[in-house]
């Protein structure tokens, strides 16, 4: 198993008030994220538990892409990962976003 | 333990007959001139639909014609039996009914003793075994889920990899040594006097709620089940 | 139920994660969770064999209302390690309904969204023992005059797995619903096969897994209740439609359903395939069955005699 934890700045905090959500299923091929809003400010964390190794500098530019694109101020955001590719962990990661949006 | 050992070491007298599909049946004296119902699953026999309900209807006979009776249940089996004409017919609603038949037993006032003396797997280890009021077990008892070459195969993980793994976890791996620790077998009665042992099991609680997993939590065999599922009430009842 | 059964448009239960069949089960907004994910109540076990675990063990459970009824409510996660029972899984059952058992003031109604495999391997003894446990908590919390429904439709019976599939805790319930995709059984197709041989059972050939052990099959039996569309809203209906006839958990029951069993032994047991059995029953197209619409099958089953019993 690899770990990955990764911080950063977002722009602007993740809109919405829920408190935490759940996106995805731990399959084959897929991934679970886990989201919390439990951080100061913009602060954004994001940590990866992947039975595949080796590909941290992948996670890290997919997951600094979210960050601009998404702006998840706030947001400890953790991930369970069956070997899903990259496009998945980014619609698992809007998802979740959109997730955090609701009112509850 | 041959079958006719293990009925002469467990009761001072029994008369008792295996049926066709290894069903056993009949009565025993226990303790102080008392009358024990004697069912099992015997011979190393797989259980099927057939030997399901025959065995449930045993069970039922004892519920309705010897109230207070407490009930006997001796194991040597396998898994159920791995046929297609059996699933078709629904094998599942066979084992869930004697599943039903011996804990109605129990709610009934028939305390239900399982002695297992062979091996039990899966569906057949729940549906006779699992179920009693109090599982014991005596040596060649032998509790599968599944054998270690086929979980190999399963898990695509070597079988020596396995073995290695199984000294540091009660888990998964069969045998009594493991089956105890987690709360599934209540006693192994290794030596002494069987037919004392029995006697004090029959005359034990019936119907008592399932307390396995607090068992499990004592011997430190099963450190997480016992307080989930008390949680799941705590937080219940906070959000009531 | 006597209505039409009307043709619904929305989310099939067989696709559905358990968390998307949860939140449109219930009625929107009313759904409080247990033990859920941010507890972080993972299995203790999987990191020995390098697996990755799920936050909460691949089973929801928890309370809501369902048009307005109380429930409590479990959901396995099919797609998460086949749904199999692991030490936690089993546990967050087990706990709610012995929450249902000892609270008098609890909901009166589980409802149980099984889709598994069974045992999972990895923790093969505790998995076991769970659902023992888990069936005797049904039976304890039926004792206690509570209703246990399951719901049966999901995929997870195409995964292998080891031991024993939904199906003896299904059969302890106080209801069943499946639907054509649902499917229960003790041993999975590839057991049997890798057990007894492919002339035994050939768990490739899907027509025939289906003949054996799928929805259409046990609701004509009376090995389901009731028999519900691919879509969480006839699952949700139906469901409903059973409350008002659940058979009590008592001697009575048992003697019926010992002898229902017996009959069906008696009728059945020499059939080799399932044409013959409904051929026996007297049904009109015995070898159609699978074709048939929802909506055609259901009218057949309920005028079967087999299918439509009080004795579970």
């Amino acid at each position: 198993m690899e770990i990955l934890e990764i911080h950063q700045k977002a722009a602007r905090r993740a809109p919405g008030d829920k408190s935490h959500g759940i996106t995805g299923v731990v399959a084959s091929g897929d991934l679970e994220v886990l989201l919390e809003r439990l951080l100061d400010g913009t602060e954004c964390e994001v940590n990866v538990k992947t039975s595949v190794e080796g590909f941290g500098d992948v996670w890290r530019a997919v997951v600094n892409d979210f960050i601009e694109r998404h702006s998840p101020g706030g947001l400890r955001i953790s991930i369970n990962d069956g070997g899903a590719r990259p496009e998945t962990v980014s619609l698992r990661l809007a998802q979740g976003v959109r997730l955090m949006e609701a009112d509850r | 333990m041959m079958l006719d050992d293990l009925l002469n070491a467990l009761f001072p007298s029994h008369d008792t007959q295996v049926e066709a599909e290894g069903i056993l049946c009949g009565t025993a004296q226990y303790g102080q001139d008392k009358t024990a119902a004697v069912v099992g699953l015997v011979n190393r026999t797989p259980l099927g639909v057939d030997g399901a309900l025959s065995l449930a209807g045993h069970v039922l006979e004892v519920i309705r014609h010897s109230p207070g009776r407490p009930i006997a249940v001796l194991i040597d089996a396998q898994s159920q039996r791995m046929r297609r004409r059996d699933e078709m017919l629904g094998l599942n609603e066979y084992l869930a009914h004697l599943t039903k038949c011996f804990v109605l037993a129990g709610q009934r006032g028939h305390r239900t003793v399982g002695v297992l003396f062979g091996r039990a797997a899966a569906g057949a280890f729940i549906a006779t075994g699992l179920v009693q009021d109090m599982l014991a077990a005596v040596p060649g008892g032998d509790p599968v889920v599944m054998d270690l070459p086929s979980m190999a195969r399963v898990t695509k993980l070597p079988q020596d990899r396995l073995e290695a793994l199984s000294k540091d976890t009660p888990v998964f791996a069969p045998g009594l040594d493991h089956a105890t620790p987690i709360g599934a077998v209540a006693e192994i009665w290794n030596d002494g006097d069987l037919a004392e042992k029995l006697a004090m099991a029959l005359d034990g609680q019936p119907g008592a709620p399932d307390r396995r997993d607090e068992i499990g939590a004592e011997r430190k065999g099963r450190l997480k089940a016992a307080a989930i599922a008390k949680r799941v009430a705590q937080e219940a009842t906070a959000h009531a | 139920m006597n209505n039409a059964f009307t043709k619904y448009r929305t989310w099939s239960w067989y696709e559905a994660t358990a968390r998307e069949r949860v939140a449109n089960l219930l009625d929107r907004g009313s759904f409080t969770e247990f033990i859920g994910p941010e507890k972080r109540e993972i299995s203790p076990h999987l990191a020995l064999f390098d697996l990755p675990e799920a936050f909460d063990d691949g089973i929801i459970v928890g309370r809501g209302t369902v048009r307005g009824r109380d429930v409590l409510l479990a959901a396995q996660e099919g797609r998460f390690m086949g749904g199999t029972f692991g030490e936690v899984h089993g546990a967050k059952l087990v706990g709610l309904l012995r929450y249902a058992r000892d609270y008098q003031d609890a909901p009166r109604v589980v409802v149980l969204l099984l889709d598994t495999g069974g045992v999972r391997l990895q923790e093969a003894n505790v998995g076991e023992l769970a659902v023992s446990e888990v069936i005797r908590a049904v039976l304890e919390a039926r004792m206690a005059g509570v209703t246990v429904i399951a719901m049966v439709g999901g995929r997870a019976g195409c995964f292998g797995g080891g031991g024993i599939v939904v199906g003896i805790v299904a059969g302890c319930c106080s209801r069943i619903v499946i639907s054509e995709q649902g499917r229960t059984s003790v041993s999975g197709p590839e057991v049997i096969e890798t057990n007894m041989g492919v002339e035994e059972f050939d768990s490739r050939d899907r027509p025939l897994v289906w003949r054996t052990t799928g929805g259409k099959t046990r609701r004509l039996l009376g090995g389901a209740d009731a028999y519900a569309e691919d879509s969480i809203d006839s699952f949700r209906d139906v469901a409903i439609s059973l409350l008002d006839r659940i058979p009590a958990f008592d001697l009575d029951t048992m003697e019926k359903e010992h002898a229902r069993l017996t009959q069906r032994l008696e009728k059945f047991g020499q059939c080799h395939d399932t044409p013959e059995i409904w051929k026996a029953m007297g049904i009109a197209e015995p070898d159609r069955i699978a074709d048939l619409s929802d909506e055609d099958f259901n009218q057949i089953a309920q005028a079967q005699k087999e299918a439509n019993h009080d004795a579970r």
